[in-house]
This record gives C-alpha cells, sequence and structure tokens, in this order.
C-alpha cells in the first residue's frame, strides 16, 4: 500500500533531501523537492541542471542528498537521465543488476527547461524514457542573479530586462511550456504548485506510475527575485493559481483536465502586487500593461477551460 | 579462430563494439561515422548484443547520455566526428573530470567553416586538453585493435579515464581494407567485465555525482586527473603488451619504421603512415637514410619517449593535419608538442613543420618524398629554411 497522503503518515517517511542545505529561507524548491520525494514510496534516482537546486545542495565535500543524484551540466538534466534510465533497463535485463521498481526523476529550473535543455527534454520524452521531469518555474535565472527567461512573467522586471524609462520590463508573454510537452504526446503532463500540496502529490503519484516519459511543471516561488517576504512564498503561489496565471491541471494520455478551479477568478493585479518585480506596473502610464497581461491570462484560461471540456 | 574480413574502417570498429557488447551506446548520426552507429543499429535490431542503443537527438545529448549512464555503472560507448565532437565539447570535460571510462570512436573530419565532410584533425585537436586519452590508428585494423583495448584502458582503476579512438574520415573509415577479426569469446574474455566502483544505481549505497566544487577542493580534483593521466601510459602499455600477446600484434605507445638508422625522419599519424612507408621503402632504394615515427597515443604525450625515439637524427619533419590557428609560427599541435618534448629532453634535432591535406586534401607518394628530402637536405646543411610548409595548397 502507498502511504497515504495525509501529513502524520508523510512526517513518518525518512526525508531524503536532508536539514542543512543552503537555498534561501522561504525558497520554492525545496518544499517542491519533498512534496515530491515524499510522494513516491519507491527508491528514487535524481538528475538535476545546473542552478540553485544543485549549488545549494552539494557543495562538496557535502550533499544534502539521502539518495542517488547527479549533476551534469545546465542544459542536460533530461538527456543525463535518459542514459542512467538506459543504463538501468540494460542491466537489469541482463541480469547485472536487480529489478527495484526504481524511480527516475529530473530536475532543472525554467532557465534549464524552457531554454537551453527544451531540446534535450524534447528529445528524451520523444524517446520513451520512463522518467518525470519536473521543472521547478520561478520564472527567471535566479541562480545567476534574475535574469529573464522565457518563462518569466509579461512585465517582470529582471536584471536583463528591466523595468527601465523607456521599457518597461519584459515584453512577451510566457512560453506555455506545459502545453508544449502535452502536445509530444507522452502520457503524463501536469500543471501544479506547493501551495497544493496535495494535488502536486497526487499528480506525482500518477507521473512516476504513468509507464513512459512524464513531466511536471511546478510553480516556485523565489523570494529573491519575485520580491516578496520570505514568509509569502505558499500564499503568493496559491494567488498565481487562484488568479489562473497558473492553472492547476494535467493532461493525462491525451485527456486534459483541470484538478482545481477556483471558486472565484480573482483579477491577476492580486498577484502582481505583492511583488516587487512588477511594482513599476502600478505607475499610471503602465496600468495598459496590466490590463495586457490580464487580457493574456484570461485568454489562456479559457482556451484551457476549452480544452479540459469546462468551457 | 579469427577470420580475415574485408571492412570498411567503420564496419570494423562498428564489429569489435559488437563484441565488446557494451550496456550503452548513445550515439548521433554524423558522416563520415554514421555507417558505425548503422552498422551498430542493424546489431541491435538482429539481437546480437545486449546493448540499450539511445538515439539521441544531438551529440550534446550523446555525450550527456553517456555521462549518466556511466555513473549510473554502464560499460558505455559512442562514436562521432567533427562538428558532432564540438557540439559534445563542454561534456567531454565532464565525462573525463567525473572519471566515466567512456569509449568513443572518433572518426576524424575538418571542422567547420567552411562546412567539409571530408578528413583532417582539427576535431581532435580541438579536444586534445579535455582529459579524455587519444589514440590514433593508421586503418581499420587499428581502429578495431585500438577500440578492444580502449575498454580496458578506460575502466583500468589507476586510470577512469575516456578514451578516443581516431581514424581519418573516409580515407580509412570507408575504404574496403583487410581486417582480422578475432573471435568473438576472445575479444569478451580480453575486455572482460566491468565492474563500476561508484555506481550511482547501487542505491544502497547513494552517491552524489557532480558537486558543486570550489576553490577549496577543485584544484585537487584537477590534480587527480594528473595523476589518471600519469597512470595511463603505464596501462596502455600493459594493456598493449597482453593484447600483443594475445593477437599477435605490435602495439606500443608508437610505430618506428626503419628508423633506427635513419638519419631523418617524418612525424605523422592515422592513414598517412601508411602512404609515408612506402616512401620510406622507395627512398631506402635509393640508399637513402630515411625513416617513419607514426604517434599511437597522443594523450597522454609521451614525451620521453618520443624524445629518445628521435635522439640520433639529424632533421625530423612533422606532418600535421591541422593548424594551431596562431599558435608558434601558425604550426600545427603535433609539432608544436614534439618541438618541446625535444628541446626540453635535450634533444638538438632541427624540425620542421609540413601541414597538409585540410579538408580532405589529398596527399600524395610524391608530396611527403618531398618532405624527406627537405628534411635530407636539412640534414645535410643543418639548417631549417622555412619553418612551417602548407604542402600542396595554392598561396
Amino acid at each position: 500500500m502507498p502511504t497515504k497522503l495525509i501529513p502524520k503518515e508523510l512526517a513518518k517517511r525518512p526525508e531524503r533531501l536532508a536539514p542543512g542545505h543552503r537555498l534561501c529561507a522561504g525558497c520554492g524548491a525545496s518544499i517542491i523537492v519533498r512534496q515530491i520525494l515524499a510522494a513516491i514510496d519507491e527508491p528514487v534516482v535524481m538528475s538535476c541542471a545546473t542552478g540553485c537546486l544543485e549549488v545549494a545542495t552539494t557543495i562538496y565535500p557535502y550533499t544534502a542528498w539521502r539518495m542517488p543524484w547527479i549533476h551534469n551540466a545546465f542544459e542536460n538534466s533530461a538527456s543525463t537521465m535518459a542514459g542512467i534510465e538506459a543504463a538501468y533497463r540494460s542491466m537489469v535485463r541482463q541480469g547485472k543488476i536487480p529489478e527495484q521498481n526504481v524511480k527516475f526523476l529530473a530536475f532543472g529550473g525554467d532557465g534549464g527547461t524552457y531554454d537551453i535543455g527544451i531540446q534535450a527534454l524534447s528529445g528524451a520524452v520523444e524517446r520513451g524514457h520512463q522518467f518525470l521531469y519536473v521543472c521547478y518555474d520561478n520564472g527567471a535565472y535566479m541562480n545567476t542573479g534574475i535574469q529573464r527567461s522565457s518563462a518569466t512573467p509579461f512585465g517582470a522586471h529582471t536584471t536583463t530586462s528591466p523595468a527601465g524609462k523607456v521599457i518597461p520590463g519584459k515584453q512577451q508573454f510566457r512560453k506555455d511550456l506545459t502545453a508544449i510537452m502535452a502536445a509530444h504526446g507522452i502520457p503524463y503532463v501536469a500543471q501544479a504548485a506547493p501551495s497544493q500540496w496535495r494535488d502536486l502529490m497526487q499528480k506525482t503519484r500518477k507521473a512516476v506510475n504513468c509507464g513512459g516519459p512524464a513531466f511536471m511543471n511546478v510553480l516556485s516561488s523565489c523570494n529573491r527575485g519575485w520580491r516578496h517576504g520570505t514568509d509569502e512564498t505558499i500564499e503568493i503561489t496559491q494567488l498565481a493559481v487562484d488568479t489562473c496565471y497558473w492553472p492547476l491541471y494535467e493532461v493525462e494520455n491525451g485527456e486534459w483536465r483541470l484538478t482545481y478551479k477556483p471558486k472565484e477568478k480573482r483579477p491577476v493585479e492580486e498577484w502582481l502586487k505583492r511583488q516587487g518585480r512588477f511594482r513599476h506596473l502600478f505607475r499610471p502610464e503602465n496600468r495598459h500593461l496590466i490590463d495586457e497581461l490580464q487580457a493574456e491570462v484570461d485568454r489562456r484560461w479559457e482556451r484551457l477551460l476549452r480544452l479540459c471540456g469546462e468551457a | 579462430m579469427s577470420k580475415f574480413e574485408a571492412l570498411t574502417g567503420n564496419a570494423a570498429v562498428a564489429t569489435a563494439m559488437r563484441q565488446i557488447n557494451p550496456d550503452v551506446v548513445a550515439a548521433y548520426p554524423i558522416t563520415p561515422q554514421t555507417s558505425t552507429v548503422q552498422t551498430f543499429a542493424d546489431f541491435v535490431a538482429d539481437g546480437l548484443v545486449d546493448t540499450e542503443f539511445v538515439c539521441v537527438e544531438s551529440e550534446h545529448s550523446a555525450m550527456s547520455a553517456c555521462v549518466g549512464a556511466s555513473a549510473a555503472g554502464a560499460r558505455v560507448m559512442t562514436a562521432t566526428a567533427a562538428n558532432g565532437l564540438a557540439l559534445m565539447w563542454e561534456i567531454l570535460y565532464i565525462a573525463a573530470s567525473n572519471r566515466c571510462p567512456i569509449v568513443m570512436s572518433l572518426v576524424n573530419r575538418a571542422l567547420s567553416a567552411p562546412i567539409n565532410i571530408h578528413c583532417d584533425h582539427s576535431d581532435v585537436m580541438g579536444i586534445r586538453d579535455s582529459g579524455w586519452l587519444i589514440l590514433f590508428s593508421e586503418n581499420g585494423q587499428e581502429a578495431y585493435d585500438n577500440l578492444i583495448q580502449a575498454v580496458r584502458i578506460a575502466e583500468h582503476p589507476d586510470v577512469l579515464l575516456p578514451v578516443a579512438i581516431c581514424q581519418d574520415g573516409f580515407i580509412t573509415s570507408h575504404a574496403l581494407e583487410r581486417v582480422e577479426i578475432y573471435d568473438d569469446a576472445d575479444v569478451r574474455a580480453f575486455v572482460g567485465e566491468y565492474k563500476p566502483q561508484w555506481p550511482l544505481l547501487d542505491l544502497e549505497h547513494p552517491k552524489t555525482y557532480g558537486p558543486l566544487d570550489f576553490y577549496d577542493y577543485y584544484y585537487e580534483h584537477k590534480r587527480q586527473q594528473v595523476e589518471a593521466m600519469e597512470h595511463a601510459q603505464r596501462v596502455i602499455l600493459e594493456v598493449a603488451e597482453e593484447f600483443n600477446r594475445k593477437f599477435n600484434r605490435n602495439y606500443g605507445l608508437f610505430e618506428p619504421y626503419r628508423l633506427e638508422d635513419a638519419e631523418v625522419a617524418v612525424i605523422v599519424a592515422n592513414s598517412t603512415a601508411g602512404t609515408a612507408r612506402v616512401v620510406v621503402d622507395r627512398l631506402r632504394d635509393e640508399g637513402l637514410k630515411v625513416g617513419l615515427l607514426k604517434p599511437r597515443v597522443f594523450r597522454p604525450f609521451p614525451a620521453e619517449e618520443l624524445a629518445d625515439a628521435l635522439s640520433h637524427l639529424k632533421a625530423v619533419a612533422v606532418m600535421d593535419r591541422s593548424i594551431s590557428f596562431g599558435a608558434m609560427d601558425n604550426a600545427g599541435p603535433l609539432f608544436l608538442e614534439l618541438a618541446a618534448a625535444l628541446a626540453l629532453h635535450g634533444v638538438q634535432v632541427p624540425m620542421a613543420d609540413y601541414v597538409y591535406g585540410l579538408g580532405g586534401r589529398d596527399i600524395l607518394p610524391h608530396e611527403i618524398e618531398r618532405v624527406y628530402r627537405d628534411a635530407l637536405k636539412v640534414a645535410e646543411t643543418g639548417r631549417v629554411e622555412r619553418r612551417v610548409t602548407y604542402l600542396s595548397v595554392r598561396e
């Protein structure tokens, strides 16, 4: 029987990410990693792209990982895991190692996934490797000091899309990576957020048991880049969900399904105003940018509702 | 029992891969390597190997998957050429630094631009500082033999470094030659079973691969790579000795030809050494004291042994199939390294460099003969008129 997804039971499970790592207080990544690992009862082998999660958990000669873990480079978490999974299948088939129902988990941030790693990810899922790729999407290159990525929200200030006198922050809408991954036709794709931990954990279980490649895009607050208090992570993450900037859904064997529908869809402004990276949008002359972002959020939400048969 | 077959260099390499039966092969097609992975794909499709063949979407992912599979504890091989090797470049260093004993068949081809699919050595020279062991092969037989030995060298506990086995694109990769193929069982016995020391898939003993490593330890890890390189030369010779005994060959760090009593010698790697050997015989018939040295092991560079082998000469001509742009006199890398080796080991011999065959430009016996005749003149006068010559180029 799998461990019940209730805090009392989950708390009994040994933590595979040890305390003492050096991620910031309030970082979304470690919360997501712990929720995902807690959802998996089986042994896990994990690869990790270069980024905060990697540098903050493995400063030689220390490691926070009580499980097999590898970092190769920035853009190749997926292809590294493809090699590991292929090695496992080969050696199990030859009787060189025992079959142990290992779950293969690849992690990358949005830079390592939406941008520099998208080719390796696309290739690995197309080939059908049995692994779950998790993108912890904090919407910028946070590890190198908050540079824009293709996941950065429209209008956000980053150090390479600064809110200047002429250009008011990032000029493009976020790439819809979850939809791109769904278009690969793999068995399981989901979008999740750590503010809805049970939803995230249920999705994790489906993903690692789907019998093929799976992808999860998980919203991960970075209070350094988003500019909010370290104690506001979960609250602000949930606002992204309730404003439908970050809807929670899954695509299981091609079937789109909303896993959470806010009772009342809140204006995106409510999410924006809690974060310093959007502060400039609230100047009167930039009001239209909030309207533009709202229109895009609405457009994507309507599309998602149609895909999920809810429209 | 071994048997003789008519095989291209690539088919010989693929045959070695079949016999080695690696756990994982991750590769991407690129001319002139493609027929290796094609032939190997046939072996996979026909169930002749146990290999998991990962047909990746790029060479970058090929090397990334190789690193993952090797860290996992698998015996891993790949093949590439030119731009494919260049795309791997970032991960080549990681493979060596993570001490992954990956074996690669590298079919030497000119790097772009301009794009060109034919042979030169600009690709391999770009990875000479990457921490890979690099061995040259004159023909299909040597590519086959070297690949088999490479597995043992790479996986030796004192080495644990990746190995690239080079042969010349098209010239030997696509030329049918007589190749002695050893008995499958003999090859399998020779390479033995790979026993990884720190496999990631040993779940009871979790390991962290690839941690962040700052100023307090990075340097020590680099120093350990140096140590492995130092061990590699001994291991290469040990493996060669066993191989020679078992399969009746004669591999060493390099191959001298009529060098012992020679007064001048040409140093040239891969297929051109075969052409040069013919020229040596021709000139010897004229009574000229000429010889040849064909490098086999380029990394680690056997400086002292090379200096010893060349110390009696009156002139040395190095033939380079690539240019080290902006280096001293815009010479080739082989010349530069050999010049340093000889100088530092106290061998005072006039040297000249001949860049040749870039982008697959033919190198003909009469051109090599000219190199010898130049060298004979240098031996006579003791003076090098021209340090670097670009052979057969329209100036």
